[in-house]
């Protein structure tokens, strides 16, 4: 009796998917695809919050005031970002105290590319302009995941992440425009994030596990290595209008499949990165961990207050 | 000289003394947002709530914008030719000219918050007076401050009410942060020269019209917050008339680094 019901609920949610309906919190779902869901939500949640860190580490330092309002509020957007993902994925029944604790714990990752240093001010331009340029490919099919809360929580998202990327070319084309010090600047930055930028995508597709199942829910919309190969499509020209040479000896224009040739990512580095061996890994989550175990005896007085709020106002209408 | 203008003239219509004034006073506003925001923004990505976090950083990014107004009126009232970034990146500790109290270090969340309700109280009833200043453009300025203000007075008193009326801990870590700064308020309403001579030609309020309005404020918040307020404390001043703390050195060592490494370079 009850593997029938179970099949046809089944059968309704393959249905939806098939006929691009959302799905929405209080509708029956596999699984496996709530797992998929919590976990591909959660990591999105986590990147935007720890992405924070690298970015947040040059506000002090902007070099002019106006640079710094726009960082500044750029990485505040990106608190932001943290926020809706969460709520997003807290509508799947896991609380974000637990996601955070999964975050502090190694249990669930986040986005590899900020495990890589912020060591010029130039980095914040490669920033803006590589990785938000990145995460908006990633994003922008995913406006139309077949997951409600995440879809609607990605449109909020992808309006500010063009922002995002224009204020980083902003910052590459003022230093590549500049004086040759700032142009040096802006090409070493480059060459330090042009591969792990291409990271972001994930591994090769026949090395993506996740992919296939996440592409039949309709949870993906494209493969990592089509997105890719979309990225340096439009990135090529971009370098080239600044002046930056990508640092790809094997980059070379392909008529016929009318995209660019390019280089194999180092998978070793990647790899290394995602166990938690790349130069921040540790920076990263002992940051985070130290701001989350500071910050518990605030959280404790925010309850506490609340409470006795709660208390006295009850106790005013008992009267 | 004749301070007081009925009309509001355009700034190549001011008394060279008038300018001065002004300008003194406009670069002491402005150095205190910078500095009160760059404190807060060091807050970014490390608050105790994500929630707070981005609280911080738009607070931080009000105070940034009202510093760029003000600078960008200075610049003009100088006529020297410097920009909004000259003014921020290129004077010495010795020339700025904010209160001691802004440029406390963050501490814990307990002494950010008290510092900026101290401040924001002080920032609120000087907007709110000043938003009417026959001077057009300082008006106008304060007009946009003051709205912000208005809420991060809101914010900063409520977090004094939480903190002070939640756990032992967080009351015992607010008075430790009242026993460390209360004594930078009083520099808040202490008038320096300046000060004295806009008062009296009625372009800016005399701030013992604004010291009883922010001590009801205080008053009020603190009884809700089952706090004390101190009595009888020393009051540190200097910062004001550029006798600094330590602490401001390292801010503009951080903060004016690559226009000092890279001088005269466009970002
Ligand atoms: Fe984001
Ligand atoms: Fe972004």
């Amino acid at each position: 009796m009850e593997t029938i019901v179970e099949k046809s609920l089944e059968e309704q949610f393959e249905e939806k998917i098939a006929n691009e309906i959302r799905i929405e919190p209080k509708d029956w779902m596999p699984e496996q695809y709530r797992k998929t869901l919590v976990r591909q939500i959660s990591q999105h949640a986590h990147s935007e919050i720890v992405g924070m860190l690298p970015e947040g580490n040059w506000i002090t330092r902007a070099p002019s005031l106006k640079r710094k309002a726009i960082l500044l509020s750029k990485v505040q957007d990106e608190a932001g970002h943290g926020l809706y993902l969460y709520s997003a994925a807290e509508t799947l029944g896991t609380s974000r105290d637990q996601m955070i604790n999964d975050l502090h714990s190694g249990k669930a990752k986040y986005s590899s590319i900020f495990n890589y240093p912020t060591l010029s001010w130039a980095d914040i331009g490669a920033i803006g302009w590589l990785v938000d340029g990145a995460a908006i490919m990633n994003q922008v099919p995913l406006c139309r995941t077949s997951y409600g809360p995440y879809a609607r929580a990605m449109v909020r998202v992808c309006k500010e992440e063009s922002f995002h990327q224009r204020q980083g070319f902003e910052i590459m084309m003022s230093l590549c425009n500049g004086a040759p010090a700032q142009k040096q600047m802006a090409q070493e930055a480059f060459n330090r994030w042009w591969w792990p930028t291409l990271m972001m995508f994930g591994p090769k597709d026949e090395e993506s596990p996740n992919t296939e199942q996440s592409m039949r829910w309709k949870i993906k919309r494209f493969t990592n290595d089509e997105l890719r190969q979309r990225f340096v499509d439009m990135m090529v020209p971009q370098a080239e209008f600044l002046g930056l040479t990508v640092p790809d000896k094997d980059l070379k224009w392909n008529e016929a499949k009318n995209g660019y040739d390019f280089g194999d990512v180092d998978w070793e580095e990647f790899w290394n990165v995602v166990k938690g061996n790349g130069p921040c890994n540790k920076d990263r989550i002992n940051a985070r961990v130290k701001a989350h175990e500071e910050g518990a005896w605030v959280r404790e007085a925010a309850l506490a207050h609340a409470q006795k709020r709660a208390q006295r106002e009850a106790a005013d209408q008992a009267k | 000289m004749d301070l007081q203008h009925t009309q509001s003239p355009a700034v190549q219509d001011y008394t060279p003394e008038l300018r001065a004034l002004l300008l003194d006073y406009t670069l002491q506003l402005a150095d205190t947002s910078l500095i009160l925001g760059h404190r807060l923004s060091e807050w970014c990505g490390h608050g105790p709530i994500l929630e707070q976090d981005l609280a911080m950083a738009n607070i931080a990014l009000d105070l940034i914008g009202e510093t760029r107004s003000l600078y960008q009126y200075a610049a003009e009232l100088e006529g020297k030719g410097r920009s909004e970034d000259d003014l921020a990146y290129l004077r010495e500790a010795v020339e700025y000219k904010n209160p001691l109290l802004v440029e406390q270090p963050n501490g814990d969340f307990a002494h950010t918050i008290l510092r900026q309700f101290l401040f924001d109280g002080f920032h609120f009833f000087l907007l709110k007076d000043l938003q009417n200043s026959p001077d057009q453009r300082l008006a106008a300025i304060a007009a946009k401050a003051f709205k912000e203000a208005s809420y991060h007075l809101k914010w900063s008193s409520e977090w004094v009410i939480r903190l002070g009326d939640g756990t032992e801990e967080s009351k015992r870590r607010l008075q430790k942060a009242i026993a460390n700064l209360w004594m930078f308020s009083g520099e808040l309403f202490m008038m320096t020269d300046t000060e004295q001579q806009l008062a009296q030609a009625g372009i800016i309020p005399d701030y013992a019209t604004l010291l009883p309005q922010w001590e009801a404020h205080v008053a009020k918040v603190f009884a809700e917050a089952t706090l004390e307020v101190p009595q009888n404390v020393f009051m540190q001043k200097g910062g004001k008339t550029g006798r600094h703390s330590e602490h401001l050195g390292y801010i503009l060592t951080e903060l004016q680094y690559l226009q000092r490494a890279y001088p005269g370079l466009e970002w």
